[in-house]
């Protein structure tokens, strides 16, 4: 089955080569005419003209050395040993990959020639390659593949997407292939068959085909073709719509768990023991500096140092915090200003800390790999992996605090040690410790959301001050001492500010939320979820 | 006026006030009087400093005003103080005319730069003089009155207070950093020439400014008694300290609260206003939050609710900034945090209580009873 269409696909692209009118005659006695290696060999000193004949050959040779030629080429990091004529890849992020001649251990850089492509021979290589990839074993490679040569195909290509569909089992990959082969039917003379070719392209959602379609609807001259065009045009661009709106969407919450992650640690510190905790944006930075730290403590795991940084993150935020509960806060209690103006002090001098320590300048934090590209929903909707983890991991910190809270022995110390600390007293907890762990919790909390952090901004000094007004607004916002009100607050905000963003832009977007916050805390004093019941201060 | 707190408010005010006015009269003979070879002689850049540091004095008085007296935090009179920055800074710009890099007689050098094809209207009427001192004082006056009307109104006070205080000289941050703002966004204003036609560099000029702003700080310290002494201030008192028992006895808390918060905010852009010209720029920096809660700390240390003490925070605060930052620079930032935790937590009454008690004098009203 493989080799018969490799042939197949020779002949296409040949043929694609052709009309292209490069003028190269394409006879199926040079395929195996000379053996892959010298075809290979070849290309060290071919002309452009020579090299679209020579890569057309080797895709048809099913060489196992093949793809990775293609790809190298593509990239531009194929090159020849200018003394011995030999074929070496090298890949940005591997090891030099010897493809044919005679291998040297050290080639001096001098004598590497590096192999030139020019606009057309990329775009023949970005057919060829997806045509190789059609084959793959791994269904997401066929979709991609298939993806990639739809609208991008000569349709001379046909054939071998009718047989690849036909051999297609995943469902994914063969609607892709479907797709790829209604576009190239779109420049079938018969009006029937193009017309099936919009009908069946009407159900896609793929920016390209919309584009495709777009293009087609220009130079269509069938009446009946062009009716059934018109309403698939529509109902793409209805799609695109739908699609756009679930992407923003996803974007404003992953927004909003950034800062709910930001946030909830100030919800109890704030929100559950009335401290106005200024140094809580400075929680979150060394939570950042700590995946910095495990990440230079194990280089060669990347993979797993954010396994390692959240609870690490979170143990030395919770003595920090710790620590300043014990030697400032405990004293100021009850003095909310003086409480606030001490932590703002605290917060100067973490900062300056670790500008003494690491340097002013940002750190890099690894994204690890699982957490970088993206999941391509279909053509009009892709999710950030790292957007998406943040929301999850957002929403499981979230569900473990208000366990931890509502379920445990401790969790039930700090709600009474906070509702009515003289009563908690006399029944034997100890409050000074509770407030010590209650405060340690709300810092680690932070530490955990810097981890977080460190995925999606720069580590700097100054990560925390970006945060700290923000996590208070979202807190005043969803209403004090209320964990549920921050959440609906900190998503709300986030989710608003995503969609406000394209209509005026980031900044302005931004100053209208605080004006908008400002005027609601105006209007309702004790923020969207406020305690029931009527009281007064002093 | 017998009881004692106030007869050791009038004994400083009256000490702080010679020297103040002692300084105006002095410095300006050893700066233009004194020869250049004189060890006495004051330079410039000296004269300039303690300019910049009276107007930065008034900016904590008039925090302290608001703070000390009617126990509203503001975290963002910063704002206050660099909007009548920028009034006079935009006077300032028109005043540089056609001498700019790009010889625009009417559009300042960035609005050149950036393609602006005419004066905005907000920019017209700012080469009066008139009109842009008034704005000093308008345009700071107007947005505490609006943010005030419906902060006190709604009754938002305490921490809620100085928090939305605080993110609304971050909007304002925000806001000027943006080029389509057409204030210079980034870079502000700055390349100032003259002022009312006296040349900026001069040294004549700067000591006029020096004096100038003296002459401020000593008219806002006495309208700041003024104010504090009248039956308004007592009232004022009565509301830091129990703010619902004041207002179950009558009294229009917010209006109280309104009145002192734009007077005080007015106070805060006359500062910004003498300054800008001083340090020959002005930036949306200004708005910064830390900007502003520096000035709290200034108040704190020096003393909060006794005037004076802000004036003598912000003197000591800032010269020792002019000291560390330039000394030890990587040192300041620990000294800045350490002060705001030592003065809460050992000097709740800042240096002034420290001193009153050292002498065995009785404290003046306690600021305590914050909420």
């Amino acid at each position: 089955m493989k080799p018969l269409l490799l042939l197949l696909l020779v002949l296409t692209t040949a043929g694609a080569a052709a009309d292209s009118g490069t003028g190269t005659t394409m006879t199926i006695d040079a395929i195996d005419s000379r053996p892959v290696d010298e075809l290979m060999l070849a290309l060290g000193t071919a002309s452009f003209r020579d090299k679209e004949t020579l890569v057309t050959q080797l895709a048809a040779s099913g060489d196992a050395r093949v793809p990775v030629l293609l790809q190298a080429l593509l990239d531009g990091t194929l090159y020849s040993d200018a003394t011995t004529g030999a074929l070496i890849a090298t890949p940005a992020d591997a090891a030099p990959i010897p493809l044919a001649g005679a291998a040297r251990a050290d080639v001096p850089k001098d004598d590497l020639r590096k192999i030139t492509v020019n606009n057309g021979l990329r775009s023949q290589l970005r057919v060829l390659i997806a045509a190789t990839q059609l084959q793959n074993p791994d269904p997401a490679v066929r979709r991609q593949a298939a993806r990639t040569l739809t609208g991008n195909a000569q349709t001379t290509l046909l054939p071998l997407l009718d047989r690849a569909l036909a051999a297609e089992t995943d469902a994914g990959a063969r609607a892709a292939l479907a797709a790829a082969q209604a576009s190239l039917n779109l420049a079938n003379p018969d009006p029937a068959i193009r017309a099936a070719a919009v009908a069946a392209l009407a159900e896609t959602s793929d920016k390209a085909i919309l584009t495709l379609l777009e293009q087609q609807a220009g130079t269509e001259t069938d009446r009946t073709v062009k009716a059934g065009l018109a309403r698939a045009i529509t109902d793409l661009r209805g799609r695109e719509q739908r699609f756009a709106f679930v992407g923003d969407l996803f974007f404003g919450l992953s927004l909003g768990s950034v800062l709910l992650l930001a946030a909830v640690g100030l919800a109890i510190t704030f929100g559950v023991m009335g401290v106005i905790n200024m140094a809580h944006g400075e929680m979150i930075m060394l939570g950042a500096y700590t995946t910095y730290v495990v990440q230079l403590l194990m280089p060669s795991h990347i993979e797993y140092s954010l396994a390692v940084a959240v609870p690490a993150a979170f143990v030395v935020t919770a003595l920090v915090g710790i620590a300043i509960e014990r030697s400032v806060i405990r004293f100021l209690y009850g003095r909310p200003l003086e409480t606030l103006l001490a932590t703002f002090g605290i917060s100067l001098v973490l900062q300056q800390l670790v500008r003494t320590i690491f340097s002013p300048l940002n750190k890099s934090v690894i994204t690890p790999q699982w957490l970088s590209g993206s999941w391509e929903v279909n053509g009009m909707l892709s999710l950030t992996y790292n957007r998406l983890y943040i929301i999850l991991f957002a929403l499981a910190v979230l569900a473990s605090l208000i366990t931890l809270l509502r379920k445990t022995p401790i969790g039930l110390q700090m709600r009474a040690v906070t509702q009515n600390r003289a009563m908690a007293s006399s029944m034997g907890i100890r409050t000074g410790w509770v407030d010590a762990l209650t405060f340690g919790l709300g810092s680690g909390i932070a530490g955990i959301a810097g981890v977080a952090l460190s995925q999606l901004t720069n580590v700097g000094p100054n990560l925390g001050q970006s945060y700290i007004i923000d996590s208070f607004l979202v807190v005043v916002f969803g209403g004090v001492g209320n964990l549920l009100g921050t959440f609906v607050a900190a998503m709300s905000l986030g989710v608003v500010n995503k969609f406000a963003e394209p209509l005026v832009g980031a900044v302005l977007a931004k100053i209208l939320i605080l004006v908008f916050v400002i005027l609601f805390i105006q209007r309702r004093p004790r923020g969207l979820f406020a305690l029931k019941g009527r009281f007064v201060e002093d | 006026m017998t009881d004692s707190p106030r007869l050791l408010n009038d004994a400083a005010s009256r000490w702080l006030l010679g020297t103040l006015a002692l300084l105006i009269l002095l410095v300006p003979v050893f700066s233009l009087a004194v020869p250049e070879t004189s060890p006495f002689h004051l330079s410039t850049y000296t004269v300039a400093l303690f300019g910049k540091y009276l107007c930065l004095a008034l900016l904590a008085l008039a925090l302290d005003l608001v703070w000390g007296y009617a126990g509203i935090l503001s975290l963002g009179h910063g704002a206050f103080f660099a909007l009548g920055g920028y009034a006079m800074g935009m006077y300032l710009m028109r005043q540089i005319g056609s001498r700019g890099v790009y010889g625009n007689p009417l559009l300042p050098d960035f609005m050149v730069f950036l393609n602006w094809p005419a004066l905005p209207w907000y920019w017209h009427g700012f080469d009066n003089f008139f009109f842009a001192a008034l704005m000093v004082v308008l345009v700071p006056g107007m947005l505490a009155f609006a943010f005030g009307w419906f902060a006190f109104r709604s009754r938002v006070t305490g921490v809620y207070l100085s928090i939305i205080t605080q993110a609304l000289t971050y909007a304002l941050m925000l806001a000027f950093f943006r080029n389509d703002m057409g204030f210079g966004g980034n870079n502000g204003l700055t390349d100032f020439k003259e002022l009312l036609g006296f040349s900026l560099t001069s040294a004549a000029t700067k000591n006029g400014l020096f004096v100038c702003s003296g002459l401020a700080l000593i008219a806002g310290f006495l309208l700041c008694r003024w104010v504090v002494a009248s039956r308004l201030g007592r009232v004022l008192v009565a509301v830091r300290d129990a703010e619902s028992r004041t207002r179950f006895m009558g009294y229009r808390v917010e209006h109280y609260k309104l009145f002192v918060f734009v007077l005080s905010a007015m106070l805060a852009g006359v500062a910004g206003a003498l300054y800008v010209p001083q340090v020959g720029i002005i930036n949306p920096g200004e708005f910064a939050p830390l900007a502003s809660i520096e000035v709290v700390v200034w108040v704190a240390v020096g003393g909060r609710g006794y005037l004076y003490g802000a004036i003598v925070g912000a003197l000591l605060v800032n010269y020792a900034k002019t000291w560390f930052t330039g000394a030890f620079p990587e040192v300041w930032l620990f000294l800045l945090g350490g002060l705001f935790v030592v003065s809460t937590l050992f000097l709740p009454r800042g240096v002034i209580g420290l001193l009153g008690q050292r002498r065995r004098l009785p404290a003046a009203t306690a600021p305590g009873g914050t909420h």
